[in-house]
């Protein structure tokens, strides 16, 4: 029998690792970064996380680093693909802490590995600014995790904040309040439209129509056909990415004729806009940003040129506002990381987003809720405590 | 039941290695205990699936599907009931749901099995997704004081109780039907066994075990939901990781999931954008290489030794 092969494999991986494990430098910065390569968040990484952390430190070093008592220092990025899988980035993040001795660790991708992660985070001290963990248990993960953060808002504050605006076009006159409501069957649309529907109730809606679909189904035609019989005012869909194109399709075909079109996650991604182009226009989403604004003007176009793709209008600016958060933490109390925990606890960080600080439950509480496809570009339509809102327009047709 | 001296020397060997092994948190709490929680985790999983998969030669691909039942009985029931009673909870209940699928496919022959341990973990995931849309259940939290060598103690725990197991077994008049049964099943039913009783009371061990084993390890993710809880691709590590060791065995799979730990983890703190691929090619040349594993290489060694010996 043959074994060469695999010796050779594995004289390289010990050759590899030796290189790896020397490359560790004094002088440098080590940020650790664990998120999905592969997997099923690996899409959403792959558009919201990955280009904002290199674009981060491409900048910080350009700049010649950051200022750590006095000293510029260069930043030394170590990544890993934690392949969606919770498991691996337990694994990663103590690898991270503990044998590559990384300064600072970003906050993996989704409420799951966030989570996941947040036990080595508060065991070995790091700080933990998480961005793609939307829930409305932050009080008490706050309390078991004091080093904990959020940014992006709570799964509440996102469902009251649709129907504050179809309350508001309906309160205008602009429709009648009949809604048809349809969720995807997995956890953060099961939540999202939990926390919907007494809150449409309670404003005065009727829900005409509501179902679920199973993550990953094929065809959505009977959904939209089953909302389009009960001739609603307005289609809200709690999904997720495939099924938010999916239902955006079908309704295309359908010709589907509602005042208001909502789908939830994936909306704002460039290529959203990119696949549906004029017909995306007046199509409600979740998140949004100021696209006008000076600051996350200068940030697209610098994403775009290092690493060759758009920012999506949510999250995408806000992990990089979580970096910069970072940056300036280090800046004003050095590497110690229980001093960059307090100062995160007490600070306001000046960010593309704005200004950003963390009240008693760590929770950042100016955050974008819904936003709107508007000329070709997501712009945010309603926040909390964010300037530069846009009106919201009707949803007229589909051409 | 009477030990023999080499029984005797086992058991006392078996002992020791467990002490030295529990020993572990006290030397490291960081990057190596958490390596020591995959081992034994992998240890309880790969074990458990030999000891019915090897005799039987029954491919199972359902540790996904215990697994996954076994956080969320951890998860569904933490703040009601102490841990203890969940990891049994969760034991019961995986043991309960294999009989209920052995019942079903047992019977059949082999790749009708294969197919529906495949889609159990499909099939129980959208149960589970089920009963949260139609209750409008929000995410599970498993926030607990719980910490990783609590969780190391625990999983060395079952693995002592697995090896235990399929040690007696080995010894019993069940697991002498079962080496029938995988020899020829229809020997074995002519010779009078209850194959398919034979069967079912094997597989229930595994599925006991996945199940305690996602139990155990669910306050290590804190938060459950069911992508995460049923990921398929560790029924394929399970089955690579055992046939990796040798499933024919009771020793096999450790001695699999011990290297394999290591190399998925040079893997991936290497080649972080390759991982899916690098991994994939260990795969193939495990499977090329080494396709009884390391027992198989084990006794084509000894093998030779002892026919150099005679010549």
């Amino acid at each position: 029998m043959n074994r060469r092969p695999f010796l050779k494999l594995v004289s390289a991986l010990t050759i590899a690792s030796a290189l790896a494990a020397n490359a560790a430098n004094a002088d440098t910065i080590r940020i650790g970064a664990v998120a999905p390569k592969t997997g099923p968040l690996a899409g959403g990484a792959t558009v919201t996380q990955w280009p904002s952390i290199y674009l981060w430190v491409e900048q910080v070093n350009a700049a010649g680093g950051l200022t750590v008592d006095g000293e510029k220092m260069l930043i030394e990025l170590i990544e890993y693909d934690d392949q969606t899988n919770p498991g691996e980035t337990i694994k990663a993040v103590q690898r991270l802490a503990t044998q590559d001795d990384a300064h600072f660790i970003i906050a993996p991708y989704g409420t799951g590995l966030n989570l996941a992660a947040a036990p080595l985070f508060d065991r070995y001290g790091y700080p933990q600014i998480a961005v793609s963990a939307i829930t409305d248990q932050q009080p008490e993960l706050a309390a078991q995790f004091p080093n904990m953060f959020f940014t992006l808002g709570t799964t509440t504050a996102l469902a009251a904040d649709v129907v504050a605006v179809l309350s508001d076009m309906r309160d205008a006159g602009q429709m009648g309040d009949k809604v048809a409501m349809v969720n995807v069957a997995d956890a953060f649309g099961i939540e999202l439209a939990t926390a919907a529907r007494p809150l449409f109730e309670a404003a005065g809606f009727e829900i005409v129509y509501e179902t679920s679909y199973p993550l990953g189904t094929q065809d959505l035609s009977p959904v939209i056909k089953g909302a389009a019989a009960a001739a609603p005012d307005a289609f809200v869909a709690w999904s997720y990415p495939p099924d938010t194109f999916g239902l955006t399709e079908q309704a295309m075909i359908e010709n589907l004729d509602v005042k208001a079109f909502y789908t939830a996650v994936a909306t704002p991604f460039p290529s959203y806009g990119a696949r549906f182009g004029a017909a995306a226009e007046g199509v409600l989403g979740a998140g949004g940003v100021n696209p006008d604004s000076p600051a996350f003007m200068e940030y697209a176009a610098a994403h775009e040129a290092v690493t060759g793709a758009k920012p999506d209008y949510w999250a995408s600016a806000t992990t990089y506002a979580s970096l910069e958060i970072l940056a300036q933490s280090i800046e004003a109390v050095g590497l110690d990381r229980a001093a960059v925990t307090a100062h995160l606890k007490q600070s306001s960080f000046d960010t593309i987003l704005g200004p950003i600080s963390f009240d008693e439950n760590n929770s950042n509480a100016d955050f974008w809720t819904v936003g709107q496809w508007q000329g070709g570009v997501f712009k945010g339509v309603a926040s909390r405590g964010r300037d530069g809102t846009s009106p919201v327009i009707l949803k007229d047709g589909w051409e | 039941m009477s030990l023999t001296g080499t029984d005797t020397r086992n058991v006392l060997l078996a002992t020791l290695g467990f002490g030295v092994c529990a020993l572990l948190p006290f030397a490291d709490t960081g990057y190596w205990l958490g390596l020591g929680v995959t081992i034994a985790m992998f240890t309880a999983l790969a074990t458990s699936w030999a000891l019915f998969s090897g005799p039987t030669h029954y491919i199972s691909l359902a540790t996904a599907a215990f697994f996954g039942v076994g956080t969320y009985v951890t998860g569904l029931g933490i703040e009601t009931l102490p841990f203890w009673a969940l990891v049994g909870l969760a034991g019961l209940i995986g043991a309960g749901l294999a009989a209920l699928v052995g019942l079903a496919t047992l019977r059949l022959s082999g790749v009708y099995f294969v197919i529906f341990t495949l889609g159990l973990a499909e099939l129980v995931r959208q149960v589970i997704t089920w009963v949260q849309n139609n209750t409008g259940q929000k995410g599970l939290y498993v926030l607990t004081d719980l910490d990783e060598a609590g969780i190391y103690w625990w999983l060395l725990g079952l693995c002592a109780a697995v090896f235990l197991t399929g040690w007696l077994i080995g010894r019993s008049r069940l697991g002498f039907a079962l080496r029938i049964i995988g020899d020829d099943e229809i020997v074995a039913a002519h010779s009078g066994i209850n194959t398919a009783r034979a069967k079912i009371l094997l597989f229930m061990v595994p599925g006991a075990v996945a199940a305690m084993t996602g139990a155990i390890l669910a306050p290590r993710y804190v938060y459950i939901e069911p992508s995460l809880a049923f990921a398929p691709i560790l029924s394929f590590q399970v089955v690579i990781m055992a046939l990796l060791g040798g499933a024919s065995r009771l020793w096999g799979p450790v001695v699999g999931v011990i290297p394999f730990t290591f190399l998925l983890e040079t893997v991936s703190s290497n080649f972080p954008n390759q991982t899916t691929l690098v991994i994939g090619v260990a795969f193939l040349v495990i499977v090329y290489l080494l396709p009884n594993g390391f027992v198989g290489l084990l006794d084509k060694v000894l093998h030779r030794t002892k026919a150099n010996e005679v010549t």
